[in-house]
């Protein structure tokens, strides 16, 4: 047996995959992780109090976890759900109905669920365990910015099934935005910025407009939402959590001593 | 006397020397292509910077413009909504409430016509005739017939749409044009349809 798996592992197509040796020394297990693009983000070793449920909830992973779970379940359902108007309500009911499973779509909803009250679990124990304190308040920031990334994944993920709960959220949520200071068109100051009685934000230019993509939530707003759910917040919350990773490296590691 | 207090200044011979603090030396040769002088460097450095951030700076204005249509694809604004005398005079008419949004009323002296874009966050309030008034089910905004918010938290009255008449006779109601009671346009030309018939 050991001299298939030496022989196995002396290929070349082996050594092509896994730039490291194969036997169990320190080195070996220290370039396991190193050389590996996915896990390299991560230390080698952590301390013990790093992996203690009772110190740290483990809420930060397993809001990574549950997003993972939501890009997954999420690319999955995009195989059958078109966002227009006319089919996106009929397409919730047939990912129900007629697709395998059945539950994908609830899947999706219940992640997203579990990964807002898991996002403020984590933001809770960081606060309680002192975690944001210098050197780590920017690392705090960064966190504050992905529970409101994470907010609006939910805000715009919220739109897409085209039911009443959806349309009238929406409407009243881009209400609220238009009664925004400066770039709301009923918001306070508005109305300062005009020249000669030509105003320069009004309701074909203010920021629920821009949300919208019209005048009322119609075709135009599902379909900015589902590019804002699938890409743009996703893409934005990725990048962000890389950084937030790092940072916890680098301030002295998860758990570590302040 | 004089000779053990003179100094020796030793830099003094070069430092007088002629040319010695003249500006940068001149180049002998030509420049080479793309070569910038020591003094120049910063101007185009500046140059550089200026550049790049103009360029950063109006990508991303183009990207903030891209994201407002010129034109929208929403179905059209202007109706008929039928004949004068087929409405009831002192009658809220909820025929066209659910397909265009409007609630048509008629009064002895004319016609006017309101949104059901209920003025707090944009539900759709429901014509109660046995307490004369239209109430949301949202947040329980209340307005009278005339369209004055009188309760809940509706912040300003519901807004008006300009009715007239078209060619044939019937009444063309534009939501285009809107007015508002609360800025005083209810008074103006469109906002109420005169007619005694």
């Amino acid at each position: 047996m050991d001299k298939i798996l030496a022989y196995i592992t002396g290929t070349q197509l082996w050594k092509a995959f896994f730039r490291h040796g194969y036997p169990d020394t320190p080195r070996n297990r220290t370039l396991a992780v190193l050389s590996n693009v996915v896990l390299h983000l991560h230390p080698v070793k952590v301390r013990r109090s790093g992996i203690r449920l009772s110190y740290t909830w483990c809420m930060g992973g397993l809001t990574f976890f549950l997003f993972l779970v939501e890009t997954i379940t999420g690319l999955l359902l995009m195989f059958y759900y078109r966002p227009t108007a006319e089919l996106a309500y009929q397409d919730i009911v047939a990912l129900r109905e007629h697709v395998p499973i059945g539950v994908m779509r609830e899947v999706h909803r219940w992640a997203a669920h579990l990964m807002v009250i898991s996002v403020w679990l984590h933001m809770y124990r960081v606060f309680l365990t002192g975690s944001y304190k210098p050197p780590r308040e920017f690392n705090w920031n960064v966190g504050v910015i992905l529970l409101v990334v994470t907010l609006l994944l939910s805000f715009t993920g919220y739109l897409l099934p085209w039911d009443q709960l959806a349309v009238w959220a929406i409407t009243v949520g881009t209400n609220m935005a238009r009664a925004t200071p400066f770039i709301g068109h009923e918001g306070p100051g508005a109305a300062l910025i005009s020249i000669g009685g030509l105003d320069f934000i009004h309701a074909g230019d203010d920021v629920r407009f821009g949300l919208l993509g019209g005048r009322f939530v119609g075709d135009a707003a599902i379909l900015r939402f589902y590019v804002l759910h699938c890409l743009g917040f996703p893409l934005v919350a990725a990048g962000l959590m890389a950084v937030h990773f790092w940072r916890v490296r680098k301030d002295g590691g998860i758990s570590g001593p302040l | 006397m004089a000779k053990t207090t003179e100094t020796v200044d030793k830099g003094a011979e070069a430092r007088n020397a002629p040319g010695a603090d003249a500006p940068v030396p001149v180049l002998e040769r030509a420049p080479l292509r793309g070569e910038i002088s020591r003094r120049g460097f910063f101007g185009v450095l500046g140059a550089a910077w200026a550049t790049f951030t103009a360029a950063v700076v109006g990508g991303t204005l183009t990207m903030g413009r891209f994201m407002f249509p010129n034109v929208l694809y929403e179905p059209p604004q202007e109706f008929k909504a039928g004949f004068p005398d087929e409405f009831v005079v002192d009658n809220v008419d909820t025929r066209y409430k659910a397909s265009h949004g409007v609630w048509i009323i008629r009064e002895s002296t004319g016609f006017y016509v309101l949104s059901t874009v209920c003025t707090h966050l944009g539900c759709t309030p429901n014509w109660l005739a046995s307490d004369e008034k239209f109430k949301c089910p949202c947040h329980g905004s209340g307005f009278v017939k005339t369209g004055i918010n009188v309760e809940g938290p509706a912040p300003r009255p519901l807004e008006r749409y300009k009715v007239t008449f078209a060619e044939d006779g019937q009444l063309l109601i534009d939501k285009n044009t809107k007015f508002q009671e609360e800025k005083g346009q209810w008074t103006m030309e469109g906002a109420y349809l005169p007619y005694n018939g």
